[in-house]
Formats: C-alpha cells, sequence, structure tokens
C-alpha cells in the first residue's frame, strides 16, 4: 500500500508543471481553448497517457497540474476518447430533448450519456444558439436540441461516468490548491492596520480550513486513482471503487467551490475584480460541479453503498 | 510527455492501495485470533464501576499481548512486535470490524505516552515501563493542563525544586483523564521559573501513589467522572524520572502532542465510517440522507488521508497531514453527531442504551482536548501556509 507520490510520479508532476508554467500562462489560459491548444497538450501527451503505459494514478497527477493552471477546454471527454478527437461529454436528463453543450464550436465529437447508456455523435452535426454571456468566461455554451431517436447502448457509460468523475475532481482538486496559494501569499502581502491581513486570526482560520480541504480532498483522488488501477480492490471492501469514486468527487469538487469562494473572501475588493483569476477558478469550479455528478449526486450515491 | 522507464502497465512505480501478502496474511490470523478471543470477553461493565472498567481494559490489553498484538509497532526488546505501519492499520480495521474493545482507560500508556518513551526515553525509563503497558499492567495518565494553563500551556505553574537527587514537586493539575485509576503520569513541570516559558519545562514520569498527590475526580456532560483535579503538595520524586533533558521538556512535549493529536485517532475514526453503517438504516428524511452520505465522504476521505500519512512517514517524508486529522475529524464527528440527533429526533431524548446519543455528548469534547480546534488552526496556519505568529 502506498498513497504517497513515488519518484516516477514526482518527475510526472514537476514536468508536467513545468510545461504548464512556461507554455499555458495566465495571458494563454485567458484567450481560451482552441485547437492550436488543444494540439499543444496533445503533443506533450497529455491526452494518451494510457496508451503510452501510464497508469489512472498518473493521470490523475496530471489532471490536478492542469486544474492548478486552470487550462479551458474539453479535456476530460478527449482523454477518455483517446483518438485524437476533440470530445466533450454532456449527460441527458431522462427525457430531455435538449442539452447545453460546452465548447460546441471546438468538438469533433460529442459523447451524450443518457441513463446507463451513451451515444457518439459527430458534433460538427449539432448546432444551436450559443450564449455571449457564459457564467465562466473560459467555457462557452450552446443550448442544443438531440437529434430525435438518439440510441444510447453500451455499458460503457458506467465506466464514463467512474472514470470523468475521477479527472474531473482531479482538476478541481488542482484548482483548490491554486485557489489556497494565491490567497495565502495575497494575505501575507497585503497590509491593513498595520498589519498583514494574514496575522488576522479570522483570515488565517479561513485560510487554514482551505489546506485542510486540499490535503483530504488530495489524499480521496489521489485514493480514487489508485481504484480505477486495481478495481478488484472492490471484492474486499463493499463498493470499494464506486465509493472511492464517489468521496473523491464530493471531497474535491466541494473543496474547489469553497475555496473558490473563500479565496474571493480573504482578497476583498480585488477578489471581486475581472482582473484577478480567483473568479474564473471560482466559476470553474461550478462548471465542474455539473460534470458527472455533483456533491448532491454522490452523496446519494454513497449512502445507497454503505 | 516521455514515457515512463517502467513496464507497461505495471503499478510498481505509482500510487498503489493494494495491500501486500504478508498484510493480508495478517489480516487473516489476525480475523481467525479475535473469532476465537471476542467471544471470551466478560460483559462490558458498568460506566461508572471504575475499577471494574480498568480490569476490562487492562484485561483486554493483556490479550492483546499475549496474543502477539500489543504495541504493534513498538520495538521487539520492548515487548513489542516491530510491524510496518501498515500491518498497524489491517489491526485498526479488524478490530473496529470486529467491535473489539477500544484501548479504553489505558488510551494514555499506549497511544502517546509509550511512543514517547520510545523516542526520548533511557534505555532504563524504557524497559521499566514499556513492556507493563504492553501488558496491560501499567496505566497511565496525562498531567499537562492546569486551571491556569490550557491552550498555553506552556505557562504552567506547577513547580519542581530540586533536593538532592528528587525533584519536589508542589501544584494543581486539572482535566488529569483516569487520574483516579492510573499507575503512573506523564506530568509537565516547572523546573526554571527565572527561563523564558518555553524553556523552563521538564516532562516527568509520576508514580502516582507517591505521598502528597490527591486526586479529586470532576463530572463531565456525561455525568461520569474520568477526569480529575490532581493537587501535588511536596511530592518527592526520582530526578531519575525525567524524560529528556533538564529545562528541555517542552521539546518533548511536542513529541507526545505529535502523537496524541496525530496517530491517536485512527481507530475512533475507522469506528465512524461503521457508525455511519449503523445510523443509515434508521434515516427516513431525503436530507438527513444526502447529509449522511457528506459524513461519510469526510470519513473515508480521512481514512484515505491517514493512508497518506502512513506512507510518506514510511518513506521519510511527512507532509502537512497529520498536524490536520486531529482538526478535520474532530469537526466531522460533530457534525456527524448532530445528523444522529437529528434523524433520532425524539428518541435522542434518552441517551441509556443509545450509543448515537451518549456518543453525540462524548465528542463535544473533541474539539477542546488535545488542542481546541482554533489552536489547531493557528498551527496549520502558521506551520503549514507560514503566515504570521500569534503571541506565544
Ligand atoms: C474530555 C477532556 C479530557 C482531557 N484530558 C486531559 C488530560 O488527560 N490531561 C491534560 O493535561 N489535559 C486534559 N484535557 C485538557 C485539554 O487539553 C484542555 O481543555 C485544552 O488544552 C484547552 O484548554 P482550556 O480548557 O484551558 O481552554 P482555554 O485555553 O481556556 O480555551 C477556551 C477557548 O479559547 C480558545 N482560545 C484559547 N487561546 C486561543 C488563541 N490563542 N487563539 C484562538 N482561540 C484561543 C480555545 O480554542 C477555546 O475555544 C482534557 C480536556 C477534555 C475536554
Amino acid at each position: 500500500m502506498n498513497l504517497d507520490l513515488t519518484d516516477d510520479q514526482i518527475a510526472l508532476r514537476d514536468g508536467i508543471r513545468s510545461l504548464l508554467a512556461g507554455r499555458f500562462g495566465a495571458d494563454r489560459i485567458r484567450a481560451g481553448f482552441d485547437r492550436a491548444l488543444f494540439a499543444e497538450l496533445a503533443e506533450a501527451g497529455v491526452f494518451s497517457l494510457i496508451a503510452d503505459g501510464f497508469t489512472w494514478s498518473d493521470a490523475v497527477i496530471v489532471f490536478e497540474q492542469l486544474g492548478e493552471a486552470c487550462v479551458p477546454g474539453p479535456l476530460v471527454g478527449s482523454f477518455l476518447v483517446g483518438d485524437g478527437r476533440i470530445t466533450g461529454v454532456v449527460e441527458r436528463a431522462a427525457g430531455e430533448s435538449h442539452v447545453t453543450v460546452e465548447h460546441l464550436d471546438m468538438l469533433d465529437a460529442l459523447v451524450v450519456i443518457d441513463g446507463p447508456g451513451m451515444a457518439t455523435l459527430d458534433a460538427t452535426t449539432i448546432s444551436g444558439p450559443t450564449s455571449d454571456w457564459p457564467l465562466d468566461p473560459l467555457t462557452p455554451v450552446t443550448r442544443v436540441a438531440l437529434p430525435a431517436g438518439l440510441e444510447a447502448s453500451g455499458a460503457d457509460a458506467a465506466e464514463w461516468m467512474r472514470r470523468g468523475a475521477v479527472l474531473t475532481a482531479a482538476f478541481a482538486l488542482g484548482m483548490a490548491q491554486r485557489l489556497t496559494e494565491s490567497s495565502v501569499a495575497y494575505a501575507k502581502e497585503r497590509n491593513q492596520f498595520d498589519r498583514p491581513i494574514g496575522s488576522f486570526q479570522a483570515i488565517k482560520h479561513v485560510l487554514a480550513d482551505m489546506a485542510v480541504r486540499v490535503e483530504i480532498g488530495r489524499a480521496a483522488v489521489y485514493a480514487a486513482g489508485a481504484y480505477l488501477d486495481a478495481p478488484e480492490l472492490e471484492s474486499g471492501e463493499p463498493g470499494g471503487l464506486a465509493r472511492a469514486v464517489s468521496v473523491a468527487k464530493v471531497m474535491a469538487g466541494e473543496a474547489a467551490v469553497r475555496n473558490g469562494k473563500d479565496a474571493v473572501q480573504v482578497h476583498g475588493g480585488m477578489g471581486f475584480t475581472w482582473e484577478v483569476d480567483v473568479h474564473l477558478y471560482l466559476k470553474r469550479a461550478w462548471v465542474l460541479e455539473t460534470h458527472f455528478g455533483g456533491v448532491d449526486a454522490h452523496c446519494d450515491a454513497l449512502v445507497a453503498l454503505i | 510527455m516521455r514515457r515512463p522507464a517502467r513496464v507497461v502497465g505495471s503499478l510498481a512505480a505509482a500510487m498503489d492501495l493494494r495491500p501486500s501478502d504478508a498484510d493480508e496474511a495478517f489480516r487473516s490470523r489476525l480475523r481467525e485470533w479475535l473469532a476465537v478471543e471476542l467471544p471470551k470477553l466478560a460483559p462490558m461493565p458498568h460506566r461508572e464501576a471504575w475499577p471494574e472498567r480498568r480490569r476490562f481494559d487492562t484485561d483486554w490489553q493483556k490479550r492483546l499481548f499475549d496474543g502477539g498484538y500489543a504495541g504493534l509497532h513498538w520495538p521487539k526488546e520492548y515487548g513489542g512486535q516491530g510491524a510496518s505501519p501498515t500491518e498497524q492499520l489491517v489491526f485498526f480495521e479488524e478490530t473496529t470490524r470486529a467491535r473489539a474493545p477500544y484501548v479504553g482507560v489505558n488510551f494514555v500508556g499506549t497511544l502517546h505516552a509509550g511512543p514517547t518513551l520510545i523516542e526520548e526515553g533511557s534505555d532504563d525509563q524504557k524497559r521499566a515501563h514499556l513492556p507493563q503497558i504492553l501488558r496491560g499492567d501499567e496505566v497511565w495518565c496525562q498531567g499537562f493542563s492546569e486551571p491556569n494553563a490550557g491552550s498555553d500551556l506552556a505557562s504552567l505553574r506547577t513547580r519542581a525544586e530540586r533536593d538532592g537527587d528528587d525533584y519536589v514537586l508542589n501544584g494543581q493539575k486539572i482535566w488529569c483523564s483516569f487520574g483516579h485509576i492510573a499507575d503512573v503520569g506523564e506530568f509537565l513541570v516547572r523546573t526554571d521559573p527565572d527561563a523564558p516559558k518555553h524553556r523552563g519545562i521538564s516532562w516527568l514520569i509520576l508514580p502516582m501513589n507517591l505521598p502528597g498527590i490527591e486526586i479529586r475526580p470532576i463530572k463531565t456532560v456525561l455525568g461520569s467522572r474520568e477526569f480529575c483535579e490532581v493537587f501535588l503538595t511536596d511530592v518527592r520524586v526520582p530526578v531519575a524520572n525525567r524524560v529528556g533533558a533538564e529545562n528541555d521538556g517542552w521539546r518533548v512535549t511536542n513529541v507526545t502532542l505529535k502523537y496524541e493529536r496525530g496517530t491517536a485517532f485512527v481507530s475512533e475514526l475507522i469506528d465512524s465510517l461503521r457508525l455511519c453503517a449503523d445510523v443509515a438504516p434508521l434515516v427516513r428524511d431525503v436530507a438527513h440522507r444526502r447529509e449522511l452520505g457528506r459524513c461519510y465522504a469526510d470519513f473515508d476521505a480521512l481514512w484515505s488521508l491517514t493512508k497518506r500519512n502512513v506512507s510518506q512517514a514510511e518513506r521519510g517524508t511527512p507532509g502537512p497531514g497529520a498536524m490536520m486529522i486531529k482538526l478535520a475529524y474532530t469537526e466531522a464527528r460533530q457534525r456527524f453527531g448532530e445528523l444522529c440527533l437529528r434523524v433520532l429526533d425524539r428518541d435522542a431524548l434518552h441517551i441509556d442504551g443509545n450509543e448515537l446519543v451518549e456518543e453525540r455528548l462524548r465528542t463535544l469534547a473533541l474539539t477542546i482536548a488535545a488542542g481546541a480546534s482554533q489552536i489547531q488552526r493557528n498551527i496549520i496556519s502558521e506551520r503549514v501556509l507560514g503566515l504570521p505568529r500569534e503571541p506565544r
């Protein structure tokens, strides 16, 4: 049993971190997702990790770093499809005729998860009105009508949901981590009443709680990654893999949203500006809550397992 | 990305939750042993029958010792098993699953005084106490807090004056859990009143039957009497009972607190997962169900954090998680306790035979004892995040 990064994994983390810092700085991120960004990530091997012999626990580390940098785009779908197509994912609620699709203009394919089945559509055949004021400025959204008689099939949907939830949780974890770091840095440099605001307990304790959420979330996410690599562990404990997935999504998803809110508070008026990155993280955290089940759905799923 | 220099598909170079064969062998041996031993236990004595409770808990400790399951990670030369930290985790999992007794009255001896002696004690001190703790022959208590030294523990005033080969102790301790049935205590005393407060403290092994020690139990919110005031009047204790150097007791104290806050909660944490499963069938309201799932996620994630802490300690690169377990677990446990009361509704109005209600009361102490939550947040923000320090 080992839930600490191995030397290989530390090298992997540091490698992707320096790649992102060098090529995907704040300006690049703010320019949004496009084919060039996708090509750069693909060339770096981000979407072909599994085919290249990496494990799911490695993939989790890479997505954690993507989250720290707040890289925009349909990253999880493209990773899961793994064939070079830019792929979005959307879950269809029972009986719904319309869905809200992210990054539609850039997509090659759209996976629709529909109950226990899924269908893959050619995204270029779909269209609809694109919002000119999306919640997350880096996540454009389009309302589209699904083709009538959409055939959802295959047993893959459950696996996509599990893997997608874990990678999304890893991304959220990275965001929660970066939000903690930037808030701590701000609390050390911003002075009021002739001292750093980070010397006030009301601020220190908020920051401590942010850091705790990250550490717990990280343990849950790494555990879920390890479960994806060894699903046979499921036999030992009731609901092993499913439980680990839901716990990771709950803890990391909540950490990202709550740290986003706390980061706004610690930054004061600056936290409400477009210029400071905090809002981009918080908005993305809200977006991710709608992917592969949010906190509520996974809490419900957990109770069914215990 | 560079392809890793390892066998494709191999987990050897990645994080891995699969137990080793040795761990699994240990698990099945322990399971069999528990199946044989647990039915032999006498019924749990009444909460306030202290001599009987002591006997019950130390009897279980003795059985663990005879079975080769006491002091799993303690060194063999002092009666321990020299087992791996992961075997220790398996032990917690299996004993909790089987509903074996908790360490009980010797919490201090087994979970933090013993480990402190292993790190800081002399060979004589280890030999004199460690095997006794493991065999259930010696129950310990903790005499750290004083009426005016709680969170600000280093301001403690109990005096120890040197007289030949003895210290002479005068002062008062408070909140000393199980003090009325303990044989020995870990006591903090002031050996240099003129030094800055952190530099005049020493850590002593105090036999609780020495003349001049008076113990008065205090009634808790549970109505039970399990912590005590301890009055010390001209108590003579040999200088040889000091652990660590004179006036270096604050450093030794931090070793004790590391165990008390870091590892001492592990079995409670697993037990919380078990309690979630006990509550689940009682839940009817959908909001309660969801909240139960949320509580379960906390405990399960903290269990993963425990594994991560153990992995990091084994690698010799401890992370910040060990400093966070106490705060996070105790807050989560209280959140769960509130849920239990809402689930039980008017069935929560009596405590007798109602473990969940009793637990709600007991766990009120968790966010105060062993360093209140506010103090834990101060520590995390200063030591982990490097924020400006509080007055000390
Ligand atoms: C069930 C139980 C068992 C115990 N067993 C033992 C034992 O066996 N041996 C032993 O020595 N002690 C024991 N204790 C004592 C325990 O360690 C102390 O209660 C604890 O350290 C807090 O000290 P205090 O009670 O004096 O509270 P105080 O220090 O007076 O604190 C009161 C409140 O003020 C807050 N506060 C204090 N200082 C600060 C600060 N700097 N910043 C922000 N907030 C602050 C605290 O967080 C708390 O909320 C036990 C306590 C309990 C409840």
